[in-house]
């Protein structure tokens, strides 16, 4: 029996030779960098204060073009492709006839009849389902293209010193085909941050050069390599949520409860309302109006009741040292009305964070729950109050 | 006719502590106006470009502790504040070789390892002694202190609630408190390690803002100071604040004037006005007069007294505690805009230990040298010294590719024998720097502008009284219920109306905003109007 080698990105030359120790996440069958340094908190920094690099190639990418890319785009996806401009980023769910999220991620408008759709899970078999008949050509570049993701506050000041043409005026989820030094990319304002950053997509053989390039550009300004956990932070921070964790794509759940719709996601906004037909169109318009079991919220855990249980067995608070992202009940008056699915402590807002699935009646911002939490190896319930996200939205995400 | 308005309070000094006060006084609904003197606000915590395209977080240089209820309180982080955690340090030793530790602690066990396998051991058992300890006396920060000699059931109570706590400690550990509250910090080390890198490592941090060397009793409990820090740790509020520390006054500022606070530089307060044994108000010194139902003083506990109102009005008792209150200055600043790293021989290149703190300590014997020569009232020749390079961190501090490093230097006694002038101001500038170069030899030649700060320029820049950085030292016989004076430990004063929340008040020392914000509790609880 032959055992090929696990899967590497096209920078693994470079992150491989930065990564301290040994520090791994698998992703959609890769290896990419979890932390560079043995903790992560400089890298999360780097996100927030400076500049973070990360390596998003694992992404699946697909390359949609031809007479019928914007109607195979628009039968598949909540958005609506329709109206979007040449240039244009839509993040967005798509569903299942029932109206069941499958997967979510980004449409590029890269030209009148050319998009590149990103996605978390592989989704070519969907595509090629729903084009039947359409004349369209669908072609997976995902181990052709390989994905920087550059974030944080000196994104766009780095990026624009590598770039053949001014990129200020580049707006939130417009992309740019531009050349960084002479390297042919695609550059989209977007990221898993919620922070002012930039995607980079280029050819793999260009991999390298790429990062190289802006290494060594951006290392004055504190550019710093960051890994997912990094990464994992700012996410939740940014409340954007992530397949697998906190929610089951329609496609792998087995049973009708692991399914959630995009109003149930905090979504709703991506159900265009006017468009042309689209998978789960009707399911959907059904919940509108009906109203949804549940929604995804924001909690942020009270400080003092979280200091109480650790005080309880004569301990100082603790606070995890890593994004959590195992199930965790949430109460109301002693009745569990939900789940928290990830969280941290926000190094930032020196809060404690979680992102819920709450029953709708509980889910208003505000609302008094209780989340378990176990300290000393007791269950507990701590007091976490309902809140928006984002938990963190500075103006240059968006200026 | 216009009525002069009356404010419902009104602080005096824009620092970290009046503003934090002022912030939640606003968030009460107060109406409150701060007065600043400087065109600056933050008092010692400011950032200021010295030399073009430069910026110095010229005074205080880290956040130490920064209490993160006021964080999330005042919601700071939307009012731009960013601490970035300081994770290592880096001590240079004259043989060439170099003691540090890192923010992994197997990293930091290795490392002590070479220097000696028992104290890399032994690090572990004492960090957890002293995280107990720590755990101990922390309770007590929290809260306002209870005068020991009032037979008021409510100071009963809270002194019965005390001995009870210490009682529960149980004897190893009340023991080991007793020891670390009357020894030194280099005996209280040498119980525990053999490396004399180590032991002048820790030591350093019992003596940073006292007149005190090594080897003088009490300075174990300042060790104690820093291990509070290390509970908090998991709070990562210890580090450099992106901008400077002045953006952490910025912040605060903007979250006060978020709830409706008036801030107003350049407007240095001449006095308190004092009505009927109460505070009516302000007078500038540009002479205009404000109203207020409440003041408070922000300022050190010498000006909160003896300068700010007539001490005719005060207890003759509370006047010669604060007479006696140690100031004595004994630090200074020099802060260095450099065109390229530091490049220490011990360690070359720019690797991660210019990220974190840096330390010119390298053996008891020579802090305490450091010590004798301010002892007998000149600024050390050797001294010891605490470096942090904040653009490493936030290169937005200085042009691309170039760096500030800020660099506390100790000791630099407020009462030089012949003073401070431009020329010994100059002299103790060549000590810090030939001193620095004897590890980082590049260091002269990357000099662009040097910025040298004595006692004497802190307290005629900041207002401190004698260049204290604490508002008067963090010595033993200076805190909790003695913090500025018996009887006046609780942000309270005999005017009536007339409160104190600087770092001269307990808990004090650092920017950690506790004082102003149990100051903003004291007097919304005494209905603060």
């Amino acid at each position: 029996m032959t055992t090929a080698a696990v899967r590497t990105t096209p920078f693994h030359s470079r992150t491989a030779a930065l990564v301290r120790g040994h520090t791994w996440r698998h992703w959609a069958g890769y290896v990419v960098p979890a932390s560079y340094d043995l903790i992560h908190d400089l890298e999360y920094a780097a996100i927030r204060g400076t500049a973070g690099l990360i390596d998003v190639t694992p992404l699946f990418k697909y390359r949609i073009h031809g007479p019928a890319a914007r109607a195979l785009l628009d039968r598949v996806v909540t958005r609506d492709v329709a109206r979007s401009k040449v240039g244009q980023v839509l993040y967005t769910p798509w569903c299942d006839p029932e109206g069941k999220v499958l997967d979510d991620g980004t449409v590029t408008r890269l030209a009148e009849d050319l998009f590149r759709l990103t996605s978390a899970h592989p989704n070519l078999r969907w595509l090629h389902q729903n084009a039947v008949g359409m004349d369209v050509v669908i072609e997976d570049e995902t181990y052709d293209t390989a994905a920087l993701s550059l974030q944080g506050p000196a994104a766009r000041q780095i990026l624009n010193l590598v770039a053949d043409r001014d990129l200020t005026k580049l707006k939130f989820f417009r992309a740019a085909e531009t050349s960084l030094g002479a390297i042919p990319a695609t550059v989209t304002r977007t990221g898993y941050t919620g922070d002012l950053g930039y995607e980079i997509w280029v050819a793999n053989d260009r991999a390298e050069a790429l990062w190289d390039l802006l290494i060594a550009a951006g290392a004055p300004h504190g550019l710093q390599p960051t890994g997912l956990l990094a990464m994992d932070v700012a996410r939740i921070e940014a409340g954007l949520i992530l397949i697998d964790v906190d929610y089951v794509s329609a496609r792998r759940a087995l049973i009708e409860r692991q399914k959630s719709s995009p109003f149930e996601l905090g979504l709703g906004w991506t159900v265009a309302r006017d468009k042309a037909p689209f998978v789960g169109q009707r399911a959907l318009e059904r919940e509108r109006v009906a109203g949804s079991a549940w929604a995804l919220r924001g909690l942020v855990v009270d400080w003092d009741a979280l200091e109480e249980l650790y005080a309880d067995v004569g301990l100082p608070s603790q606070v995890p040292a890593l994004p959590w992202r195992t199930s965790a009940p949430v109460y109301v008056g002693g009745r569990q009305v939900g789940y928290a699915t990830s969280g941290c402590w926000s190094p930032l807002l020196k809060k404690s964070l979680a992102l819920a699935h709450l029953e709708a009646p509980h889910a208003a911002p505000g609302t008094e729950v209780e989340i378990e939490v176990t300290v000393e190896h007791r269950r507990r319930r701590a007091l976490a109050t309902v809140a928006k996200t984002p938990f963190f939205d500075p103006e240059r995400k968006r200026a | 006719m216009q009525i002069a308005r009356v404010w419902d309070a009104i602080v005096i000094g824009g620092g970290h502590n009046g503003l934090v006060c002022a912030a939640y006084l606003a968030r009460a609904g107060r109406k409150v106006l701060v007065l600043e003197r400087r065109p600056i606000l933050g008092g010692a915590a400011v950032t200021e470009e010295i030399f073009p395209g430069f910026k110095f977080s010229v005074f205080s240089y880290v956040v130490s502790l920064l209490r993160p209820e006021i964080i999330r309180d005042l919601d700071l982080p939307g009012h731009g504040l960013h601490i970035v955690p300081l994770e290592s340090t880096f001590n240079p030793l004259p043989d060439g070789d170099y003691l540090a530790t890192w923010a992994d602690s197997e990293e930091t066990r290795r490392e002590l390892y070479r220097h000696s396998p028992r104290d890399a051991d032994a690090m572990q058992e004492f960090g957890r002694l002293m995280q107990r300890m720590a755990m101990a006396v922390k309770p007590l920060l929290a809260t306002e202190p209870p005068d020991p000699a009032s037979l008021h059931p409510r100071e009963l109570l809270a002194m019965g609630r005390i001995g009870k706590h210490f009682r529960d400690l149980g004897e190893r550990d009340l023991h080991a408190l007793v020891k670390l509250m009357t020894m030194s910090s280099a005996d209280y080390l040498r119980e525990w390690f053999e490396s004399e890198a180590l032991v002048a490592a820790k030591s350093a941090s019992g003596i940073i803002g006292t007149f005190l060397g090594p080897r003088s009793p009490g300075t174990a409990y300042v060790l104690l100071h820093h291990y509070m820090g290390e509970i908090d740790g998991v709070f990562r509020a210890w580090g450099f604040a992106r901008g400077g520390t002045g953006a952490v006054s910025e912040s605060i500022a903007s979250a006060a004037r978020g709830f409706g606070a008036e801030i107003r530089t350049d407007a240095a307060v001449a006095s308190v006005i004092v009505k009927g044994g109460r505070a009516a108000g302000v007078a500038l010194e540009s002479g205009e007069e404000l109203r207020a139902r409440t003041v408070i003083s922000g300022l050190d506990p010498r000006r909160t007294f003896l300068e700010l109102v007539e001490p005719a009005d005060l207890p003759s008792d509370l006047v010669a505690a604060v007479e006696r209150f140690r100031f004595r200055g004994s630090s200074g600043k020099v802060n260095l805009a450099l065109s390229e790293l530091p490049d220490f021989s011990a360690l070359p290149g720019a690797g991660p230990h210019l990220k974190g703190a840096i330390a010119i300590a390298p053996s008891v014997d020579y802090l305490e040298r450091a010590y004798d020569d301010a002892k007998y009232g000149d600024f050390s020749r050797r001294p010891f010294m605490d470096i942090v390079i904040p653009s490493m961190i936030d290169p937005t501090m200085a042009p691309p590719g170039k760096h500030v490093m800020s660099i506390f230097v100790q000791y630099a006694p407020y009462a030089r024998t012949g003073g401070w002038d431009d020329r010994s101001r100059e002299a103790f500038g060549d000590a810090v720097v030939d001193t620095l170069a004897e590890y980082a030899p590049n260091i002269r030649s990357a000099i662009l502008h040097r910025q040298v700060i004595t006692p004497a320029d802190i307290e005629a820049v900041t207002g401190l009284s004698e260049g204290n950085i604490f508002q008067g030292e963090l010595a033993l016989s200076q805190l909790f219920f003695l913090r500025p004076a018996p009887q006046w430990a609780d942000h309270r004063t005999p005017v009536g109306g007339y409160y104190q929340c600087g770092s001269g008040t307990h808990p004090g020392g650092g920017i950690m905003g506790a004082s102003g914000h149990l100051a903003a509790k004291a007097i919304l609880a005494d209905g603060g109007r």
